[in-house]
């Protein structure tokens, strides 16, 4: 099909503002599913997803209206995938942005919109469930209006759920998206926008062709990575799978590679033609690297292997996962796992845990180090309980941190930041209501609970983003945690040296609230090297015991007790101490509490 | 087929239902004690066979069985089988000269009277109706009938409880000089009327009355009685005082249970009657056993069951095929810390490990 018939767009949207209906319903009225086949919302496929409300790999659905070609390209809508969004709109032309006619803007939705805006992509403002009662599509209109700098009538008004207005979305994606604009006859060049793995057939790439033609069995190059694979078929998805045997300039469709290895084919990377290559590889493409560690372990010692296999098949779809074997003193046998973010880990976990059916411990996440001891060279920590004793320098990692926020909770992000070791870089007002605030911070300080923070200062209102700008020295020190004088590695911090002392008391007093009483006094102890700095214990129980027990009560009394024995069992033995898998994430909500 | 020698018979009727009593109880409904009385009859006769030709205990419980119809109760007494050890539990109110008399008259050995409380304050939180004087009555009119085997009843942890309060109703206790003691701590359980009005002032003296239980054992140990069972206590004489009937729960042995709601475990089957009165009744007085929740129990379950209940005992238990369901490792840490005695053939608690029973249990079973 020649380019000006067709038009790539994505759809940027808050959680539960109508992106899947809004998709559904495009699908429907181009009749690439028939109303009675369709599942509920097509695009989110896995239960995960849906459970969720987020789209975690992105994927592109091929439609037809009126004589054009519309390409649906998928996003995933969370800071971690920054990159991979980032992706997915440049291999557009236009996104429509959906905003809840009762809601509004959202935070969620400002970061997207802006990364569309910075990939000069046409936007089309959308105000959806205008069928609601409580919807006001003037207010909500105004605003989207403004924020993109647009006229509020050419704001479209629609409900997803009852069709209302769909038609005339599709009609505006043929009028104001621009059609691709790349060269047909130069050497090709296609941009990877997401990649999965299937079984049976291999790495699948999905991509944007910019310029040329790809066809089937042609040798092709990835130009990053220098990785050489053959299409071994092409085609396109509306929704099912239509193999169309060559891919031109300006489509979107995905190429059955053959490889095996998910990593030699990495999202942002370009193809090019073995026999004809292109000199020089599209914009954008970068290494994406783990930077937040955190160990992972079975909860029946058992199933180690299984978590093994487990993470061997997540890595095959999933490149920028990273693991590596680890043995803890009180966890046993586990893994630690490199992740682009907290939502990143929290999705593989849940993914372990839901598809592969594993009852994990995952550990409190932390940064990579850069550490350098004494008369040795330079080696990368990922682990606190790895860190040497004997530090002559260490570095962590800094983002700097991009905040759009309300102006009335300009205050309240920067005393967050302040609290967070950060460094304040600029000030901008992008509107008379809106600014927009730069920081350098450590990464370490976002790892835990930052947006979160973030989030409740700004009632929801801030949207945030980063990008690692570079390790830097730091006062840092480990912080140790004793029970009953057994260290415990899996809660082991690194944490910077004035803030020491507070979150080892913070920490110990959450642990004595975590640790159950047991049949003696159990110590608790934070230490930096051989110095405690907070103590607290565990009392003793006094008794234990059901006073009754008699011919109606046994069953119901070993019941009780093979319930008491099933809790301990679940329960990690650290010397003699019963210590609940809760403990260990006990460091997880320190920063919580840690309100200056 | 093995044959139980021990006999429970459940009589739920009661004057008024206490808040923290969670036993299958029927309030009043004295035009229908009789005819339980009847059903009961008819189910003894339906389980016959499961009962020894010579039965060791029988045991009268509730509800309070002393308020049952006395000629409901006298029709009863006469029908069921002889035993060496009859009980019937009693509440002190209910318990007159007359019925003191009749009670041994019918071949009752031993009574366990309903104390809970010698304290106002206290017997009323409880909701019980006796006064501390109307309990002197009634152990007074028991050992006139000729009884020389009485156990008391007391609850500890009562909301509002003070270490002294407990002091001066256990001093009581002591005072009547009773064969047997029982004390249980009060169990608030979720859900009930009790929970709701008591629930959050229990909570708050939880850890003030966590010394409570060792308090008991320490003032009855020192008043000359055996803690031979977690909650149980006998007087050290000539006689061996210790509850028959209740040890036989303890030691694993085979129990026909009669009657609405009661629990029998004969020939590795455990069975429950139905909790609903109208229910029971109707099924007897049409011929067929009333309605039950039946539970198999695995040879693997039984010896859980006897390490668990076992273990309550202050002999040691004897191991020998019980050793399979003993967890090794466990049983080595918990000696280390104290709490449990074992040789090759024996597994005993410790006294700091009686009190921790429950938990060590737990740690124990494999």
């Amino acid at each position: 099909m020649t380019q000006d018939r067709i038009r790539n767009f994505s759809i940027i949207a808050h959680i539960d503002h109508g992106k899947s209906t809004l998709a559904d319903r495009i699908l429907e009225l181009t009749h690439a599913v028939s109303t009675r086949d369709m599942r509920a919302q097509v695009l989110d496929t896995m239960e995960l997803e849906r459970e969720r409300g987020i789209t975690i790999k992105a994927q592109a659905v091929r439609v037809e209206w009126k004589g054009h070609q519309l390409n649906l390209i998928d996003t995933p809508g969370h800071v971690d995938f920054t990159y991979e969004v980032s992706r997915s709109l440049q291999a557009c032309e236009g996104a429509l942005l959906v905003v809840d006619a009762a809601q509004g803007t959202q935070a969620q939705t400002l970061a997207n919109a802006y990364l569309a805006i910075e990939n000069n992509l046409e936007i089309v403002p959308v105000v959806n469930k205008i069928d609601l009662p409580q919807a006001d599509p003037d207010a909500a209109g105004r605003e989207l209006a403004d924020l993109i700098g647009d006229d509020p009538g050419h704001v479209l008004r629609i409900s997803a759920k009852t069709g209302e207005g769909v038609e005339e979305v599709l009609d505006a994606i043929v009028e104001r998206v621009p059609p691709p604009a790349g060269d047909p006859d130069a050497p090709p060049r296609a941009l990877i926008f997401d990649s999965s793995y299937d079984q049976y057939r291999g790495v699948v790439a999905f991509v944007r062709v910019v310029d040329g033609r790809f066809s089937t069995r042609e040798p092709l190059r990835a130009m990053a990575l220098g990785t050489r694979f053959e299409a071994e078929e092409l085609g396109f998805f509306s929704p099912t799978r239509s193999e169309s045997g060559f891919l031109e300039a300006g489509e979107v469709g995905y190429v059955i590679t053959g490889l095996k290895d998910v990593s030699r084919l990495r999202v942002g990377d370009t193809i090019t033609s073995e026999r004809r290559p292109a000199s020089e590889a599209l914009p954008g493409y970068k290494d994406v690297k783990p930077m937040v560690f955190s160990g992972l372990f079975p909860t029946d010692s058992d199933d180690y292997p299984d978590l093994r296999d487990a993470l061997e098949r997540l890595k095959l779809n999933d490149a920028a996962l990273f693991y590596e074997p680890e043995t803890s003193q009180a966890l046993g046998f586990g893994f630690r796992c490199g992740f682009l973010g907290l939502l990143h880990m929290e999705i593989v976990r849940e993914r372990l845990e839901r598809e592969f059916d594993l009852d994990l411990i995952v550990t409190a996440p932390n940064v990579a180090y850069r550490v350098k001891p004494p008369n040795e060279d330079w080696v990368e920590v990922h682990s606190p309980a790895d860190m040497p004793d004997e530090i002559e320098e260490v570095e962590e990692p800094y983002i700097k941190a991009s905040i759009i926020v309300p102006k009335e909770y300009v205050g309240a992000v920067m005393e967050l930041n302040n609290d967070r070791r950060g460094r304040f870089d600029h000030l901008e007002y992008l509107s008379e209501e809106r600014v927009h605030l730069t920081y350098e911070l450590p990464l370490a300080e976002i790892v835990l609970d930052y947006y979160d923070q973030l989030k409740s200062r700004t009632r929801g209102y801030a949207s945030f983003d980063y990008d690692i700008i570079g390790f830097r020295p730091g006062k840092l020190v480990r912080v140790d945690v004793l029970v009953a004088g057994e260290p415990v590695d899996a809660l082991s911090l690194i944490v910077h040296r004035d803030s020491a002392y507070d979150r080892g008391r913070a920490l110990v007093e959450r642990l004595r609230e975590e640790i159950p009483r047991q049949h003696f006094d159990v110590a608790i102890q934070a230490a930096i090297g051989a110095r405690v700095i907070a103590r607290e214990t565990v009392k003793a129980r006094r008794k234990d015991v059901l006073a009754k027990c008699y011919g109606g009560d046994i069953t119901r009394k070993r019941k009780l007790l093979e319930r008491q024995k099933a809790g301990k069992k679940r329960m990690k033995q650290v010397g003699m101490v019963e210590v609940p898998q809760e403990a260990f994430l006990a460091v997880l909500n320190l920063d919580g509490e840690r309100k200056s | 087929m093995t044959r139980a020698h021990h006999l429970y018979v459940h009589l739920p009727f009661c004057a008024k239902r206490c808040g923290y009593c969670d036993f299958v109880t029927v309030v009043g409904r004295g035009s229908q004690h009789g005819k339980y009385v009847h059903a009961l009859l008819l189910e003894l006769g339906l389980e016959r066979e499961a009962l020894a030709p010579r039965l060791e205990t029988v045991f009268l419980g509730g509800g309070t069985p002393t308020f049952t119809e006395p000629r409901a109760l006298e029709r009863l007494l006469t029908a069921l089988p002889d035993a060496g050890e009859v009980t019937v539990e009693a509440n002190p109110e209910t318990m007159s000269r007359e019925l003191a008399a009749m009670l041994r008259r019918l071949g009752v050995n031993r009574v366990s009277l309903g104390v809970q409380s010698f304290q106002p304050r206290l017997l009323d939180t409880l909701d019980r109706v006796a006064q501390p004087d109307t309990i002197r009555r009634a152990f007074n009119h028991l050992r006139d009938a000729g009884f020389d085997n009485i156990s008391l009843d007391l609850i500890y942890g009562i909301p509002g409880q003070s270490p002294s309060d407990l002091d001066s109703d256990l001093a009581a206790a002591i005072e009547l000089s009773p064969e047997h003691l029982s004390c249980y701590e009060l169990e608030a359980k979720p859900g009930t009327r009790f929970t709701h009005a008591h629930g959050a002032e229990l909570h708050r003296q939880a850890e003030a009355m966590e010394s409570y239980f060792e308090r008991v054992v320490d003032r009855l140990t020192a008043a000359g009685y055996r803690w031979y069972e977690t909650a149980n206590f006998c007087r050290i004489g000539e006689r061996d005082l210790r509850s028959r009937h209740n040890l036989a729960y303890w030691l694993g042995r085979d129990y026909l249970g009669l009657g609405v709601g009661a629990v029998s475990t004969v020939d590795g089957t455990r069975w429950r009657n139905t909790p609903r009165l109208a229910a029971y009744m109707q099924a007897l007085e049409a011929g067929s056993r009333p309605q039950r929740e039946i539970e198999p129990l695995s040879d693997d379950v039984r010896r859980r069951e006897r390490v668990m209940l076992g273990l309550r005992l202050d002999e040691p238990l004897v191991l020998g095929e019980l050793a399979q369901v003993v967890d090794r490792k466990a049983m080595s840490k918990l000696e280390c810390l104290g709490l449990v005695r074992t040789d090759a053939r024996t597994l005993a608690l410790t006294s700091r490990g009686r009190f921790l029973g429950g938990g060590v249990t737990a740690d124990l079973l494999a």
